[in-house]
């Protein structure tokens, strides 16, 4: 079987879910070879994860300004990778970080490129959703070795034992790459919430809540969900422009959806409306979004969602 | 300072969106400057402005109305425009996209001088093009740093701010670069009636393929690095179930939730 090079995301070791979606992915497709960017230890501490995934190497680059430097110098090694190993193709998450390492390695291979991909057949036709989700389009590269950037939550992780056996390269990036520099990093506050972009249930608030995303907030923690807003709450700074769902803001696709005082424009649609269950709450009948809504309440978002909390505590 | 701002070289999603009989996607339906796109505008005007001197240059590649994104990029203050189009290019894909602004970018350099920064949009909904910026970047031999919330122009550098979900990032960068910004940067301007009037009297440039010295055989569909196999409209949503609340719309909604094991 041919091999797939899979780019791992990982905290220190701790590797991302959204990696084991990957590996299960080059599974399928060929042979996956784990490209782990990191110190020893950690590549240590992430090999039998990424062993229990399927991965039958796992490929450990070092180098410290792999990570001091934006992109290029990842973007280099997947490129040196690629002319040394001759993969099938290259695997990597269909993050912000993700797609822009593989678009430059993909430049510098001459080779294409498909983003956002949710699905990969064994001979490697992507499918991809866009135009918010408007339109699925199947497709495959057809020069160069292929570079596929899978959206995380897209494809389900499942354990299949590989190798594992861990091996050092040596890899250093050349100037040229070191020139985009992360001076400093300044942490946020946690909201305790679960992250946006990955979380089973989003609750959202609009224009509706006029500033007051109390009732948002409250739901969202009685359901466990995050908590998102639309581009009119972000551009009134009533919430973080971190939690904006839409098309300048995180697409998102949970299980559940809710909108509160949501009208349903389509740069709020197309970050959401792949979501697999729609709810709204509206004062306004006629709102777009209602077009979308698997369950309406047409009525006061400060009337339904404190009744609607009280009711999903009740049920514990 | 000189600085070129791309603009609307990816179909706006404000507009009605859709695909050809021929599966490359139709880029003609609406005009005008795509609303992402002012921000990369404004961003510049306001670089050059706070330096004292130098040039915005509106960069767009695509059709006749094409043209109008230039303009109206003009009609806010830009200098300069360059509209790239040829009939070879329509079907182009990412990478051959990417090539098509990578040689006009050098065109821009070759008739001007040397380019201190090129400035673009968020372009991140359209999965297609996505890593366009990025791509650019590399051809040319450039450093990028994507969406900057805010730029931050000291001589030789630039310092850039992402805000990230659990993080914000200060990246520093080494002129000449290529930054992407969002829309939180900054409020962009309306054109006055004089930026209308002065835009008229403004140099716009058209240029074909080989007025940007790039091989037709580089560009197009034939040339595209990925093959669409097949394209489906999503069927739209099934009607869901509207109810009015007359005081019980918190609890109906939680039962419909309970119902399909949402709760």
């Amino acid at each position: 079987m041919s091999e797939i090079l899979v780019l791992i995301d990982h905290a220190d070791g701790s590797v991302d879910k959204s990696s084991l979606e990957l590996l299960t992915a080059a599974k399928s497709a060929g042979t996956p070879v784990a490209v782990f960017v990191g110190t020893a230890e950690a590549a240590q501490q992430a090999a039998p994860t990424l062993a229990e995934y399927g991965a039958e190497r796992v490929l450990v680059a070092s180098d410290p300004a792999l990570t001091e430097y934006l992109v290029a110098p990842k973007a280099e090694l997947l490129a040196s990778l690629v002319e040394s190993q001759q993969p099938a193709a290259v695997f990597v998450s269909a993050s912000p970080e993700g797609r822009e390492v593989a678009g430059r390695a993909a430049a510098k291979t001459d080779s294409g490129i498909i983003t956002d991909a949710v699905d990969v057949t064994p001979d490697l036709v992507a499918t991809q959703s866009v135009f918010a989700g408007g339109y699925t389009i199947t497709g495959k590269v057809v020069k160069g070795t292929p570079f596929i950037a899978i959206k995380p939550n897209s494809i389900s992780a499942e354990p299949s034992q590989g190798a594992g056996s861990v091996e050092e390269i040596s890899f250093s990036p050349s100037d040229a790459a070191k020139t985009a520099r992360i001076v400093s990093v300044e942490e946020k506050p946690a909201s305790g919430r679960p992250n946006l972009t990955e979380a089973a249930i989003v609750v959202s608030g609009g224009r509706g809540t006029n500033g007051d995303f109390a009732p948002v907030e409250a739901f969202a923690d009685a359901v466990g969900a995050a908590v998102g807003a639309s581009r009119a709450a972000v551009d009134a700074g009533w919430y973080p422009h971190a939690n904006q769902v839409g098309q300048t803001g995180k697409t998102v696709s949970p299980q559940l959806y809710v909108a509160a005082g949501i009208s349903g424009a389509i740069q709020h649609r197309a970050g959401m409306q792949t979501s697999k269950n729609i709810v709204a709450v509206n004062k306004d009948d006629e709102a777009p979004i209602f077009e979308l809504a698997d369950y309406g309440v047409v009525g006061d978002l400060f009337a339904v969602l404190p009744q609607a909390t009280d009711a999903v505590n009740a049920r514990r | 300072m000189r600085i070129i701002a791309f603009v609307k070289y990816v179909p706006d999603a404000a507009g009605d969106r859709s695909f050809e009989d021929d599966n490359t996607v139709d880029r003609e339906s609406d005009g005008l400057l795509s609303e992402l796109d002012e921000y990369a505008v404004e961003e510049a005007l306001q670089i050059v402005s706070q330096a004292g001197d130098g040039e915005v240059i509106a960069l767009t590649v695509g059709p006749e109305d094409a043209e109008d994104a230039v303009r109206k990029a003009l009609q806010m203050g830009a200098h300069k425009g360059v509209h790239v189009y040829d009939e070879d290019i329509e079907g182009s894909d990412a990478l051959s996209t990417s090539k098509v602004l990578a040689a006009a970018v050098r065109k821009v350099i070759e008739d001007e001088g040397d380019v201190d920064l090129i400035l673009t949009g968020l372009a991140s909904t359209d999965a297609l093009m996505s890593v366009v910026p990025v791509q650019v970047a590399e051809l040319l031999g450039l450093p990028a740093a994507t969406q900057a919330s805010d730029v931050e122009v000291n001589g030789s550098t630039v310092r850039v701010r992402r805000d990230g979900d659990t993080a914000s990032q200060y990246i520093e960068v080494a002129l000449p670069a290529l930054v992407s910004v969002t829309d939180q940067i900054n409020e962009p301007r309306y054109p006055s009636f004089k930026g209308i009037m002065a835009a008229k009297k403004k140099p716009l440039e058209d240029y074909d393929l080989e007025d940007i010295d790039l091989d037709a055989a580089e560009v197009g569909e034939d040339a595209a690095y990925t093959e669409v196999i097949d394209i489906t409209a999503r069927p739209p949503r099934q009607a869901g179930e509207i109810v009015a609340d007359e005081g019980e719309g918190g609890q109906q909604l939680v039962d419909w939730l309970a119902s399909k094991k949402l709760v």
